[in-house]
């Protein structure tokens, strides 16, 4: 093991452990009060969002999920707006208008979190036609959960995609859970044979392993700038928490319950860390400064001021009238 | 000077714009290689190459393909061959294209059109002959454009593709084969301004489309009986142009609305109810619609005429107004 392939490594381990800790800290402020609405979780699928953006490039877009925080800080949203977003505050990313569900910065191609399930999918497709169009080599990451495998946007998506060719990634997050309903007892297809009927290479990884994930998006990103067209991306995983912040989970067994924690990709990792020679000290020492970091944005974010309605009239057109 | 039909005029807007802004680019069904069901988009593939391409029949895909794209760089101008069909784009416009903006807090802007022929007479039958526009002028986010004769068609959707909001141009399939003038240099039409078509002080009329022209007949044939029609194409449903009414209303003081859309709940029933607020002072009478009954498109064509609004039901709303 390189000391390169280490500062990568643990370049890693910090964005997994900030998206753990950015969600952790909003499951309390949730529980407190201080985050109104509801929010979707990605706790122990931080592995996925983190391998897939390392690979990205900033002028590369991706469409995210109702599940999205991850998504979007792995593209290097800044946090104190995102806090602020979450939080209802006019300083947020969308200006307290949109929320944990439509968290976005279009200036570094992240095209948004999505509360509609299977929507991500073809306005991912239409970021990479613009990419295609326009000439540049850019690529589009569109994620999806396995609940969206139903929805006919994919499948449309699917065949445009294989059919004009285009600079797409899909990246399947398959925890086995569509809301509240496990999928299997919903889809009766499979996303590889799905992906071999519209002649489109796949890759199924251990969505636990960020190092799985980010070589597998790496061959993908690689194939779909070179102009050979999409790859399909299907990465396992487990949803530690419920749907929403306080599902009472009633659908799911004591069993699977208990378990979970032997499907962290965050003590995966740290194994994997230790292996390699790195000192545990040198993994507290990161992770104490991220916690540093999420505790100074959620303080900015309580100061941050309300939101002006009247302000907002101002952004449903972007001009009204003669153009 | 010269003498072009409707949906050339549309070719013709089409063609300029994208000549002009190589971000523009047209997709649909059948667009390219056929030059679409109405022959508006002949002749462009051949010209402008894959700037014009045919699409699978995949209109929720495509709809949010072209938000995607809007928000990727692209100007998207998107056919969807029957305004019925729209009902599959509804995702795609109303939470992703009219909200994006808003909800992003004015990070970004969706430049997309969506071109779609609306109206019966054909015997379409009741999934190929809706009027529904007024759905998407519900929407907050969303523009909505109608035009009635060929400069308008050019000048509208010349500014419909320059426009940085989502915009939803409706062609009635009646108008495809009119004829009309158009300057060598046409004239651009902004968004939001009626037209005055025909002077008059005992009624203002006010209509959109193709219902325009029977609301012409029927005044052309009230002046033979002394009644004196203002007609006031709107060209615009989404802003539409409440001053304009306004000051025709100042001088006659009885409003009639004229469409071909279902009156229930429709464009005529918001403009009444504002005109009743803000306009109560100049009434003279009871505002008065002429539209559709409550009743899907009929195929045959007896049924069909008894369905459509025409003249005769025109100029018996004018003479009630009157007496």
């Amino acid at each position: 093991m390189t000391m390169r392939k280490n500062a990568e490594l643990l370049e890693l381990y910090e964005g997994m452990y900030l998206i753990r800790q950015v969600e952790l800290r909003l499951g309390r402020l949730f529980a407190d009060g201080e985050v109104p609405g509801f929010i979707h979780l990605s706790i122990g699928q931080e592995a996925i969002a983190t391998g897939v953006a390392s690979v990205l490039r900033p002028d590369d877009t991706l469409a995210s999920t109702h599940r999205g925080h991850g998504h979007a800080l792995a593209k290097g949203v800044d946090l104190d707006r995102f806090f602020m977003e979450l939080m209802a505050r006019e300083g947020g990313m969308c200006k307290g208008r949109g929320g944990s569900m439509h968290v976005a910065d279009l200036s570094i191609g992240m095209l948004g979190a999505n509360a509609i399930v299977g929507a991500s999918i073809p306005i991912a497709l239409g970021s990479a036609l613009a990419h295609q169009v326009r000439g540049v080599d850019a690529v589009a990451v569109a994620f999806f959960g396995d609940g969206a495998m139903a929805e006919g946007t994919l499948h449309e998506s699917l065949n445009m995609a294989a059919l004009w060719k285009l600079p797409l990634v899909f990246v399947c997050e398959n925890n086995g859970w569509a809301e509240f309903s496990p999928t299997s007892t919903q889809f009766v297809a499979a996303l590889d044979k799905l992906a071999k009927a519209f002649g489109i290479a796949y890759e199924k990884a251990d969505g636990r392993d960020v190092q799985a994930v980010s070589k597998a998006s790496e061959r993908a990103v690689k194939a779909a700038r070179s102009g050979k067209g999409p790859r399909v991306l299907e990465f396992t995983t487990h949803r530690f928490r419920g749907h929403y912040e306080g599902d009472p989970q009633k659908y799911r067994s004591a069993d699977e319950l208990s378990r979970l924690g032997e499907h962290d990709p965050l003590v995966l990792l740290e194994s994997q860390l230790i292996k390699t020679g790195v000192m545990e000290a040198e993994l507290k020492h990161l992770r104490e400064g991220v916690d540093v970091r999420v505790e100074a944005a959620v303080e900015r974010a309580r100061r941050g001021g309300a939101p002006d309605f009247e302000a907002g009239r101002a952004d449903v057109y972007t001009q009204m009238g003669a153009a | 000077m010269a003498e072009v039909r409707f949906g050339k005029a549309i070719n013709l807007a089409l063609a300029d714009a994208l000549e002009q802004d190589p971000a523009v680019f047209l997709f649909g069904e059948d667009i390219a290689t056929v030059g679409g069901p109405f022959g508006a988009t002949r002749g462009l593939h051949e010209r402008f190459g894959d700037r014009v391409r045919d699409t699978p029949i995949s209109e929720a895909a495509l709809a949010n393909a072209a938000v995607g794209a809007a928000l990727s760089g692209l100007k998207p101008v998107l056919e969807i061959m029957f305004m019925d069909f729209m009902t599959l784009t509804m995702d795609a416009l109303v939470n992703q294209a009219a909200k994006a903006r808003y909800m992003f807090g004015g990070q970004a802007s969706v430049p997309m059109v969506v071109r779609t022929p609306h109206g019966g007479g054909i015997s379409a039958g009741p999934q190929h002959s809706q009027c529904l526009e007024a759905w998407f002028a519900h929407v907050p986010g969303l523009k909505v454009l109608c035009p009635s004769n060929p400069a308008d068609a050019y000048g509208l959707l010349r500014s419909a593709i320059a426009d940085p909001d989502p915009v939803v141009f409706v062609e009635n399939k009646a108008l495809y084969a009119m004829k009309g003038e158009l300057l060598e240099q046409p004239e651009i039409i902004p968004i939001g301004k009626a037209r005055i078509l025909r002077q008059g002080s005992d009624v203002t009329v006010v209509s959109y489309g193709a219902a325009v022209h029977i609301v012409e007949r029927a005044a052309s044939q009230l002046a033979e009986q002394g009644l004196e029609v203002e007609v006031l194409d709107l060209r615009s449903i989404q802003p539409w142009d409440e001053a304009a009414v306004m000051e025709s209303l100042s001088r006659t003081h009885r409003l009639l609305i004229v469409h071909e859309a279902v009156e229930a709940f429709g464009v005529g029933a918001e403009i009444a109810a504002r005109i009743g607020e803000v306009g109560f002072d100049e009434l003279d009478a009871p505002i008065l619609r002429v539209a559709a009954p409550f009743v899907p498109v009929p195929f045959a064509p007896s049924l069909e005429k008894a369905y459509q609004p025409d003249a005769e039901a025109v100029i018996a709303a004018v003479r009630k107004l009157c007496a």
